[in-house]
Protein backbone atom coordinates (compact mmCIF):
# COMPACT_ATOMS: atom_id res chain seq x y z
CA UNK A 1 0.00 0.00 0.00
CA UNK A 2 1.18 3.36 -0.78
CA UNK A 3 2.28 5.23 2.54
CA UNK A 4 0.74 8.46 0.52
CA UNK A 5 -2.15 7.47 0.00
CA UNK A 6 -4.29 7.85 3.10
CA UNK A 7 -4.06 11.62 4.85
CA UNK A 8 -6.01 10.38 7.50
CA UNK A 9 -6.70 7.24 9.30
CA UNK A 10 -8.97 5.94 12.57
CA UNK A 11 -8.83 2.28 14.10
CA UNK A 12 -11.30 1.28 16.22
CA UNK A 13 -11.87 4.95 17.77
CA UNK A 14 -13.76 5.13 21.12
CA UNK A 15 -14.89 8.40 22.94
CA UNK A 16 -16.63 8.28 25.82
CA UNK A 17 -18.01 11.26 27.94
CA UNK A 18 -18.33 10.75 32.28
CA UNK A 19 -21.24 12.50 33.11
CA UNK A 20 -21.94 12.32 36.70
CA UNK A 21 -22.08 8.52 37.18
CA UNK A 22 -23.13 7.64 33.53
CA UNK A 23 -21.13 7.01 30.58
CA UNK A 24 -22.00 8.13 27.07
CA UNK A 25 -20.41 6.43 23.87
CA UNK A 26 -20.18 9.02 21.46
CA UNK A 27 -17.94 7.21 19.13
CA UNK A 28 -18.35 3.45 19.38
CA UNK A 29 -15.44 2.36 16.84
CA UNK A 30 -15.36 4.39 14.17
CA UNK A 31 -12.58 2.87 11.27
CA UNK A 32 -12.40 5.07 8.50
CA UNK A 33 -9.73 5.98 6.05
CA UNK A 34 -9.21 9.08 4.07
CA UNK A 35 -7.46 9.42 0.84
CA UNK A 36 -5.20 12.84 0.34
CA UNK A 37 -6.86 15.23 -1.76
CA UNK A 38 -10.94 14.38 -1.28
CA UNK A 39 -12.99 16.49 -0.08
CA UNK A 40 -15.58 14.13 2.14
CA UNK A 41 -18.32 15.24 4.57
CA UNK A 42 -19.24 13.59 7.40
CA UNK A 43 -23.09 13.59 7.41
CA UNK A 44 -25.34 13.04 10.29
CA UNK A 45 -28.01 14.29 12.96
CA UNK A 46 -26.87 16.54 15.82
CA UNK A 47 -25.82 14.43 18.82
CA UNK A 48 -24.53 11.27 16.19
CA UNK A 49 -20.55 11.97 16.88
CA UNK A 50 -19.89 13.77 14.00
CA UNK A 51 -18.01 16.61 16.40
CA UNK A 52 -16.49 14.33 18.18
CA UNK A 53 -14.97 12.14 15.72
CA UNK A 54 -13.78 15.96 14.29
CA UNK A 55 -12.24 16.66 17.56
CA UNK A 56 -10.58 13.48 17.22
CA UNK A 57 -9.58 13.78 13.97
CA UNK A 58 -8.47 17.27 14.54
CA UNK A 59 -6.23 16.47 17.68
CA UNK A 60 -8.57 18.53 19.44
CA UNK A 61 -9.49 15.95 22.17
CA UNK A 62 -7.73 12.68 23.50
CA UNK A 63 -9.83 9.36 22.46
CA UNK A 64 -10.82 7.21 25.23
CA UNK A 65 -9.37 4.36 22.89
CA UNK A 66 -8.39 3.70 19.33
CA UNK A 67 -5.69 5.66 17.19
CA UNK A 68 -6.13 8.53 14.53
CA UNK A 69 -3.08 8.54 12.16
CA UNK A 70 -2.40 11.51 10.19
CA UNK A 71 0.06 10.94 7.35
CA UNK A 72 0.65 7.50 8.92
CA UNK A 73 1.67 9.14 12.30
CA UNK A 74 -0.13 8.10 15.46
CA UNK A 75 -1.72 11.09 17.11
CA UNK A 76 -1.13 9.30 20.87
CA UNK A 77 2.73 9.29 20.18
CA UNK A 78 2.88 12.84 20.41
CA UNK A 79 4.13 15.09 22.91
CA UNK A 80 2.78 18.73 23.02
CA UNK A 81 5.19 20.24 21.19
CA UNK A 82 4.39 17.71 18.61
CA UNK A 83 0.60 17.97 18.40
CA UNK A 84 1.00 21.87 18.60
CA UNK A 85 3.12 21.54 15.50
CA UNK A 86 0.43 19.48 13.47
CA UNK A 87 -2.21 21.73 14.46
CA UNK A 88 -0.04 24.54 13.04
CA UNK A 89 1.28 23.42 9.95
CA UNK A 90 -0.73 20.33 8.52
CA UNK A 91 -4.35 20.64 9.73
CA UNK A 92 -6.41 23.71 8.88
CA UNK A 93 -9.31 24.56 10.89
CA UNK A 94 -12.63 26.33 10.23
CA UNK A 95 -15.39 26.39 12.92
CA UNK A 96 -19.14 26.86 12.90
CA UNK A 97 -18.95 29.93 15.20
CA UNK A 98 -15.39 30.91 13.13
CA UNK A 99 -14.27 31.72 16.43
CA UNK A 100 -11.50 34.83 15.07
CA UNK A 101 -9.76 36.46 17.65
CA UNK A 102 -12.40 39.42 18.45
CA UNK A 103 -9.23 41.94 18.99
CA UNK A 104 -7.76 41.21 15.67
CA UNK A 105 -8.08 42.95 12.47
CA UNK A 106 -8.80 40.02 9.18
CA UNK A 107 -5.42 40.59 8.07
CA UNK A 108 -3.58 40.00 11.97
CA UNK A 109 -6.32 36.79 12.33
CA UNK A 110 -4.66 35.25 9.32
CA UNK A 111 -0.92 35.94 9.60
CA UNK A 112 -1.13 34.63 13.71
CA UNK A 113 -0.45 31.01 12.44
CA UNK A 114 2.21 32.19 10.15
CA UNK A 115 4.14 34.30 13.63
CA UNK A 116 3.66 30.34 15.11
CA UNK A 117 4.99 28.71 12.32
CA UNK A 118 8.10 31.30 12.59
CA UNK A 119 7.56 33.55 9.38
CA UNK A 120 8.84 36.38 9.14
CA UNK A 121 6.54 39.58 9.76
CA UNK A 122 6.64 40.83 5.97
CA UNK A 123 6.36 37.02 4.94
CA UNK A 124 3.30 36.72 7.48
CA UNK A 125 1.42 39.45 6.40
CA UNK A 126 2.63 38.78 2.80
CA UNK A 127 0.76 35.19 3.09
CA UNK A 128 -1.82 37.00 4.45
CA UNK A 129 -3.08 39.63 2.02
CA UNK A 130 -2.61 36.70 -0.94
CA UNK A 131 -4.53 34.28 0.98
CA UNK A 132 -7.46 37.05 1.63
CA UNK A 133 -7.31 38.13 -2.23
CA UNK A 134 -8.02 34.32 -2.59
CA UNK A 135 -10.90 34.58 -0.44
CA UNK A 136 -12.06 37.67 -2.00
CA UNK A 137 -11.67 39.90 0.84
CA UNK A 138 -9.09 42.23 0.29
CA UNK A 139 -10.73 45.29 0.62
CA UNK A 140 -11.21 44.01 4.24
CA UNK A 141 -7.26 43.79 5.53
CA UNK A 142 -8.26 45.81 8.23
CA UNK A 143 -11.62 45.08 9.58
CA UNK A 144 -12.29 43.44 13.05
CA UNK A 145 -14.49 40.44 12.97
CA UNK A 146 -16.89 42.72 14.16
CA UNK A 147 -17.20 44.37 11.80
CA UNK A 148 -17.18 41.65 8.95
CA UNK A 149 -20.35 39.43 8.29
CA UNK A 150 -21.20 35.94 8.89
CA UNK A 151 -19.86 34.87 5.73
CA UNK A 152 -17.11 37.42 5.67
CA UNK A 153 -16.01 36.36 8.91
CA UNK A 154 -15.99 32.77 7.62
CA UNK A 155 -13.62 33.31 5.11
CA UNK A 156 -11.13 35.06 6.75
CA UNK A 157 -11.11 31.42 9.09
CA UNK A 158 -10.90 29.79 5.67
CA UNK A 159 -7.86 31.95 4.95
CA UNK A 160 -6.51 31.64 8.32
CA UNK A 161 -6.88 27.69 8.20
CA UNK A 162 -4.88 27.66 4.92
CA UNK A 163 -1.92 30.01 6.43
CA UNK A 164 0.54 27.72 6.45
CA UNK A 165 -0.51 25.49 3.74
CA UNK A 166 -1.99 22.67 5.63
CA UNK A 167 -2.76 19.29 4.04
CA UNK A 168 -6.18 19.04 5.69
CA UNK A 169 -8.88 21.53 6.06
CA UNK A 170 -11.47 20.14 8.91
CA UNK A 171 -14.29 22.23 9.13
CA UNK A 172 -16.76 21.63 12.06
CA UNK A 173 -20.22 22.67 10.57
CA UNK A 174 -18.81 25.57 8.12
CA UNK A 175 -22.33 26.83 6.96
CA UNK A 176 -24.09 26.05 10.41
CA UNK A 177 -24.71 30.21 11.09
CA UNK A 178 -25.12 31.42 7.56
CA UNK A 179 -27.89 31.83 5.66
CA UNK A 180 -28.34 29.76 2.14
CA UNK A 181 -26.65 31.88 0.42
CA UNK A 182 -24.00 32.65 1.68
CA UNK A 183 -23.79 28.74 2.80
CA UNK A 184 -23.50 28.08 -0.79
CA UNK A 185 -20.77 30.80 -1.56
CA UNK A 186 -18.38 28.39 1.66
CA UNK A 187 -19.02 25.66 0.48
CA UNK A 188 -18.09 26.80 -3.88
CA UNK A 189 -14.88 28.20 -1.81
CA UNK A 190 -13.83 24.99 -0.26
CA UNK A 191 -14.59 23.09 -3.06
CA UNK A 192 -12.34 25.59 -5.29
CA UNK A 193 -9.63 25.17 -2.49
CA UNK A 194 -9.96 21.64 -2.82
CA UNK A 195 -9.92 21.30 -6.70
CA UNK A 196 -6.79 24.13 -7.24
CA UNK A 197 -4.87 23.74 -3.83
CA UNK A 198 -5.06 20.05 -3.55
CA UNK A 199 -6.05 20.14 0.19
CA UNK A 200 -8.05 17.64 1.78
CA UNK A 201 -11.58 18.92 3.39
CA UNK A 202 -12.65 17.05 5.85
CA UNK A 203 -16.49 18.40 7.03
CA UNK A 204 -18.55 17.83 9.77
CA UNK A 205 -22.15 18.90 8.60
CA UNK A 206 -25.73 18.39 8.04
CA UNK A 207 -26.36 20.83 5.48
CA UNK A 208 -27.40 18.82 2.09
CA UNK A 209 -25.88 21.07 0.28
CA UNK A 210 -22.46 19.92 0.60
CA UNK A 211 -23.50 16.72 -0.64
CA UNK A 212 -23.43 17.69 -4.52
CA UNK A 213 -19.58 18.67 -3.90
CA UNK A 214 -18.42 16.02 -1.69
CA UNK A 215 -16.25 13.25 -3.31
CA UNK A 216 -17.54 10.70 -0.25
CA UNK A 217 -19.90 10.93 2.34
CA UNK A 218 -19.72 9.25 5.79
CA UNK A 219 -22.51 9.05 7.37
CA UNK A 220 -22.57 8.59 11.38
CA UNK A 221 -25.32 7.59 13.77
CA UNK A 222 -25.16 6.92 17.32
CA UNK A 223 -21.41 7.10 17.23
CA UNK A 224 -20.65 4.38 14.49
CA UNK A 225 -20.50 5.02 10.82
CA UNK A 226 -23.43 3.55 9.12
CA UNK A 227 -22.81 4.30 5.78
CA UNK A 228 -20.49 5.32 3.20
CA UNK A 229 -21.11 6.55 -0.23
CA UNK A 230 -19.58 7.55 -3.15
CA UNK A 231 -20.83 11.27 -4.52
CA UNK A 232 -21.82 8.88 -8.00
CA UNK A 233 -24.17 6.35 -5.97
CA UNK A 234 -26.06 9.51 -4.25
CA UNK A 235 -26.60 11.66 -7.46
CA UNK A 236 -28.46 8.46 -8.80
CA UNK A 237 -30.60 8.60 -5.42
CA UNK A 238 -31.30 12.00 -5.01
CA UNK A 239 -34.09 12.82 -6.96
CA UNK A 240 -35.69 9.89 -5.19
CA UNK A 241 -35.26 10.85 -1.46
CA UNK A 242 -35.64 14.26 -0.22
CA UNK A 243 -33.15 14.97 3.31
CA UNK A 244 -32.74 12.50 5.75
CA UNK A 245 -30.89 9.17 4.70
CA UNK A 246 -32.64 5.99 4.39
CA UNK A 247 -31.55 2.86 5.18
CA UNK B 1 4.09 1.09 10.96
CA UNK B 2 8.31 0.53 10.59
CA UNK B 3 8.10 3.55 8.50
CA UNK B 4 6.54 5.59 10.83
CA UNK B 5 9.13 5.97 12.95
CA UNK B 6 11.49 7.66 11.36
CA UNK B 7 9.13 10.23 9.93
CA UNK B 8 7.83 10.95 13.92
CA UNK B 9 11.57 11.44 14.90
CA UNK B 10 11.86 13.80 11.98
CA UNK B 11 9.17 16.21 12.86
CA UNK B 12 10.31 16.07 16.61
CA UNK B 13 13.55 17.94 15.45
CA UNK B 14 11.53 20.16 13.22
CA UNK B 15 8.95 21.16 15.89
CA UNK B 16 11.56 22.50 18.28
CA UNK B 17 12.55 24.77 15.75
CA UNK B 18 9.55 25.86 14.26
CA UNK B 19 6.78 26.63 16.90
CA UNK B 20 7.24 29.80 18.61
CA UNK B 21 6.55 32.86 19.83
CA UNK B 22 8.94 35.64 19.56
CA UNK B 23 9.03 37.60 23.08
CA UNK B 24 8.35 41.04 20.70
CA UNK B 25 5.32 39.51 19.17
CA UNK B 26 3.66 38.39 22.72
CA UNK B 27 4.44 41.87 24.06
CA UNK B 28 2.55 43.58 21.06
CA UNK B 29 -0.69 41.16 21.10
CA UNK B 30 -0.94 41.88 24.46
CA UNK B 31 -0.74 45.59 24.34
CA UNK B 32 -3.56 45.02 21.63
CA UNK B 33 -5.59 42.69 23.60
CA UNK B 34 -5.67 45.95 26.75
CA UNK B 35 -5.96 48.81 24.38
CA UNK B 36 -9.05 47.04 22.48
CA UNK B 37 -10.63 46.18 25.16
CA UNK B 38 -10.19 48.90 26.58
CA UNK B 39 -13.33 49.80 28.83
CA UNK B 40 -12.87 46.08 29.98
CA UNK B 41 -9.59 46.75 30.51
CA UNK B 42 -10.14 49.99 32.76
CA UNK B 43 -12.71 48.33 35.08
CA UNK B 44 -9.92 45.39 35.80
CA UNK B 45 -7.55 48.40 36.41
CA UNK B 46 -9.90 49.74 38.29
CA UNK B 47 -10.31 47.24 40.81
CA UNK B 48 -6.09 46.81 40.96
CA UNK B 49 -5.69 50.84 41.20
CA UNK B 50 -8.35 51.44 44.12
CA UNK B 51 -6.94 48.25 46.27
CA UNK B 52 -3.45 50.29 45.82
CA UNK B 53 -4.79 53.60 46.48
CA UNK B 54 -6.69 52.19 49.53
CA UNK B 55 -3.42 50.33 51.34
CA UNK B 56 -1.18 53.46 49.97
CA UNK B 57 -3.36 56.09 51.75
CA UNK B 58 -3.01 53.97 54.90
CA UNK B 59 0.47 53.41 54.63
CA UNK B 60 0.98 56.55 54.29
CA UNK B 61 -0.97 58.14 57.43
CA UNK B 62 1.00 55.92 59.09
CA UNK B 63 4.78 56.98 57.86
CA UNK B 64 2.93 60.63 58.36
CA UNK B 65 2.75 59.65 62.48
CA UNK B 66 5.89 58.10 62.54
CA UNK B 67 7.19 61.44 60.73
CA UNK B 68 5.73 63.29 63.32
CA UNK B 69 6.65 61.79 66.11
CA UNK B 70 10.09 62.07 64.94
CA UNK B 71 9.92 65.61 64.72
CA UNK B 72 8.63 66.22 67.80
CA UNK B 73 11.21 64.39 69.61
CA UNK B 74 14.07 66.17 67.73
CA UNK B 75 11.89 69.82 68.35
CA UNK B 76 11.70 69.14 72.04
CA UNK B 77 15.31 67.20 72.18
CA UNK B 78 16.69 70.40 70.71
CA UNK B 79 14.76 73.12 72.52
CA UNK B 80 15.64 71.34 75.46
CA UNK B 81 19.44 71.68 74.65
CA UNK B 82 18.64 74.92 74.01
CA UNK B 83 19.77 75.06 70.60
CA UNK B 84 16.30 76.11 69.10
CA UNK B 85 15.89 79.97 70.20
CA UNK B 86 12.11 80.66 68.09
CA UNK B 87 9.50 77.63 67.24
CA UNK B 88 7.17 78.11 64.59
CA UNK B 89 3.46 77.87 65.07
CA UNK B 90 2.70 74.47 63.66
CA UNK B 91 5.60 73.62 65.54
CA UNK B 92 3.80 74.54 69.09
CA UNK B 93 1.21 72.87 68.03
CA UNK B 94 2.69 69.78 67.47
CA UNK B 95 4.62 69.92 70.65
CA UNK B 96 2.03 70.96 72.64
CA UNK B 97 -0.42 68.25 71.77
CA UNK B 98 2.43 66.12 72.31
CA UNK B 99 3.85 66.88 75.40
CA UNK B 100 0.74 67.89 77.95
CA UNK B 101 1.18 63.73 79.32
CA UNK B 102 4.21 61.95 77.59
CA UNK B 103 3.06 58.44 78.53
CA UNK B 104 -0.15 58.81 77.48
CA UNK B 105 0.72 60.18 74.23
CA UNK B 106 3.29 57.85 73.30
CA UNK B 107 0.65 54.87 74.03
CA UNK B 108 -2.50 56.77 71.78
CA UNK B 109 0.21 56.64 68.97
CA UNK B 110 1.36 53.39 69.75
CA UNK B 111 -2.68 52.32 69.41
CA UNK B 112 -2.93 54.64 66.29
CA UNK B 113 0.26 52.58 64.39
CA UNK B 114 -1.44 49.13 65.78
CA UNK B 115 -4.85 50.23 64.08
CA UNK B 116 -3.34 51.58 60.64
CA UNK B 117 -1.06 47.92 60.53
CA UNK B 118 -4.26 46.43 60.57
CA UNK B 119 -6.06 48.87 58.10
CA UNK B 120 -3.23 48.33 55.67
CA UNK B 121 -3.69 44.37 56.08
CA UNK B 122 -7.55 44.54 55.32
CA UNK B 123 -7.01 46.76 52.44
CA UNK B 124 -4.34 44.08 51.14
CA UNK B 125 -6.82 41.52 51.65
CA UNK B 126 -9.65 44.07 49.90
CA UNK B 127 -7.28 44.50 47.43
CA UNK B 128 -6.18 40.85 46.68
CA UNK B 129 -9.86 39.73 46.39
CA UNK B 130 -10.87 42.14 43.83
CA UNK B 131 -7.95 41.78 42.04
CA UNK B 132 -8.58 37.96 41.95
CA UNK B 133 -12.22 38.33 40.83
CA UNK B 134 -11.47 40.70 38.33
CA UNK B 135 -8.70 38.79 36.61
CA UNK B 136 -10.54 35.49 37.39
CA UNK B 137 -12.77 36.59 34.98
CA UNK B 138 -11.24 38.15 32.12
CA UNK B 139 -9.79 34.96 31.79
CA UNK B 140 -12.43 33.06 31.78
CA UNK B 141 -14.29 34.81 29.22
CA UNK B 142 -11.59 34.29 26.97
CA UNK B 143 -11.62 30.58 26.88
CA UNK B 144 -13.01 30.65 23.47
CA UNK B 145 -10.00 32.80 22.24
CA UNK B 146 -7.64 30.08 24.21
CA UNK B 147 -8.76 26.95 22.62
CA UNK B 148 -8.81 28.92 18.86
CA UNK B 149 -4.83 29.68 19.72
CA UNK B 150 -4.01 26.45 20.71
CA UNK B 151 -6.21 25.73 17.09
CA UNK B 152 -3.75 27.36 15.37
CA UNK B 153 -0.67 26.22 16.90
CA UNK B 154 0.19 27.92 20.13
CA UNK B 155 2.04 25.82 22.79
CA UNK B 156 0.29 26.09 26.66
CA UNK B 157 3.49 28.48 27.60
CA UNK B 158 2.45 30.86 24.55
CA UNK B 159 -1.06 31.48 26.33
CA UNK B 160 0.53 31.46 30.10
CA UNK B 161 3.26 34.07 28.18
CA UNK B 162 0.55 36.32 26.79
CA UNK B 163 -1.27 36.36 30.01
CA UNK B 164 1.58 37.22 31.69
CA UNK B 165 2.63 40.31 29.70
CA UNK B 166 -0.49 41.25 29.90
CA UNK B 167 -1.49 40.89 33.77
CA UNK B 168 2.08 42.48 34.61
CA UNK B 169 1.59 45.14 32.43
CA UNK B 170 -2.07 46.08 33.53
CA UNK B 171 -0.83 45.33 37.75
CA UNK B 172 2.02 47.75 36.81
CA UNK B 173 0.19 50.68 35.51
CA UNK B 174 -2.42 50.40 37.70
CA UNK B 175 -0.20 50.34 40.56
CA UNK B 176 1.36 53.00 39.93
CA UNK B 177 -1.67 55.46 39.61
CA UNK B 178 -3.25 53.78 42.27
CA UNK B 179 -0.55 54.47 44.35
CA UNK B 180 -0.35 57.83 42.99
CA UNK B 181 -3.92 58.58 43.69
CA UNK B 182 -3.61 57.48 47.55
CA UNK B 183 -0.53 59.54 48.51
CA UNK B 184 -1.67 61.98 46.98
CA UNK B 185 -5.18 62.34 48.18
CA UNK B 186 -3.59 61.74 52.01
CA UNK B 187 -0.56 63.73 51.55
CA UNK B 188 -3.08 67.02 50.39
CA UNK B 189 -5.03 66.10 53.57
CA UNK B 190 -2.08 66.43 55.88
CA UNK B 191 -1.06 69.80 54.01
CA UNK B 192 -4.28 70.87 55.37
CA UNK B 193 -4.56 69.26 58.83
CA UNK B 194 -0.88 69.52 60.06
CA UNK B 195 1.00 71.80 57.62
CA UNK B 196 4.12 71.87 55.71
CA UNK B 197 6.31 70.49 58.32
CA UNK B 198 6.37 66.79 57.71
CA UNK B 199 7.15 67.50 54.05
CA UNK B 200 11.31 67.02 54.48
CA UNK B 201 13.86 64.44 53.44
CA UNK B 202 12.00 61.56 55.47
CA UNK B 203 8.68 62.16 53.84
CA UNK B 204 10.33 62.02 50.11
CA UNK B 205 11.70 58.79 51.43
CA UNK B 206 8.96 57.08 52.98
CA UNK B 207 7.04 57.59 50.10
CA UNK B 208 9.58 55.99 47.59
CA UNK B 209 9.83 53.20 49.61
CA UNK B 210 6.04 52.89 49.98
CA UNK B 211 5.87 53.32 45.77
CA UNK B 212 7.92 50.80 45.67
CA UNK B 213 6.16 48.30 47.67
CA UNK B 214 2.67 49.46 46.85
CA UNK B 215 3.81 48.61 43.00
CA UNK B 216 5.29 45.22 44.16
CA UNK B 217 2.60 44.23 45.41
CA UNK B 218 0.42 45.26 42.66
CA UNK B 219 2.02 43.46 40.17
CA UNK B 220 2.49 40.85 41.97
CA UNK B 221 -0.84 40.47 42.99
CA UNK B 222 -2.15 40.92 39.69
CA UNK B 223 0.32 38.36 37.86
CA UNK B 224 -0.36 35.50 40.58
CA UNK B 225 -4.16 36.43 40.10
CA UNK B 226 -4.21 35.60 36.35
CA UNK B 227 -1.77 33.32 36.25
CA UNK B 228 -3.39 29.94 38.16
CA UNK B 229 -6.71 30.16 35.76
CA UNK B 230 -4.33 31.12 32.53
CA UNK B 231 -2.34 27.91 33.65
CA UNK B 232 -5.85 26.27 33.66
CA UNK B 233 -7.32 27.53 30.64
CA UNK B 234 -3.85 26.58 27.82
CA UNK B 235 -3.75 22.62 29.85
CA UNK B 236 -7.24 22.09 28.71
CA UNK B 237 -7.78 19.84 25.78
CA UNK B 238 -8.90 22.77 22.46
CA UNK B 239 -12.02 20.76 22.45
CA UNK B 240 -12.98 21.79 25.83
CA UNK B 241 -12.00 25.22 26.12
CA UNK B 242 -13.78 25.56 22.61
CA UNK B 243 -17.14 24.60 23.75
CA UNK B 244 -17.51 26.41 27.25
CA UNK B 245 -19.83 29.13 26.98
CA UNK B 246 -20.54 31.98 29.06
Amino acid sequence: MDANEYVVRTKGLVKEYTMGDQTLRALNGVDLDIYRGEYISIMGPSGSGKSTLFNAIGGLDKPTSGSVFINDVDMAQLDAQELAYLRCHTIGYIFQTFNLIPVMTALENVTLPTIFAGMSTDDGIERGMELLKIVGLDQRLHHKPFELSGGQQQRVAIARALANNPSIILADEPTGNLDLKTGQEIIALLKRLNVEQGVTIISATHDLKMLDISDRIVWIRDGRIDKLEERKNIELKMGEMEGEPVH
Amino acid sequence: MSVDKPSAHMSHKEVRQQIKLPFSKAVEISLRSIKIRFARSIITAAGIMLGIAFFASVRMSAEFSVIHEKIVHETVAAFQAGKLHHITEDQTRMISSATTDVKAAQQDALAARERLDWLSIMALIVCTVGITNAMLMSVTERYKEIGTMKCLGALDSFIVKLFFIESCLTGFISSVIGFLLGWFIISLVHIFTDGMLAFGAQYWKSSLTLFGLSVLIGTFLTFIATIAPAVRAAQMPPAAALRVEI
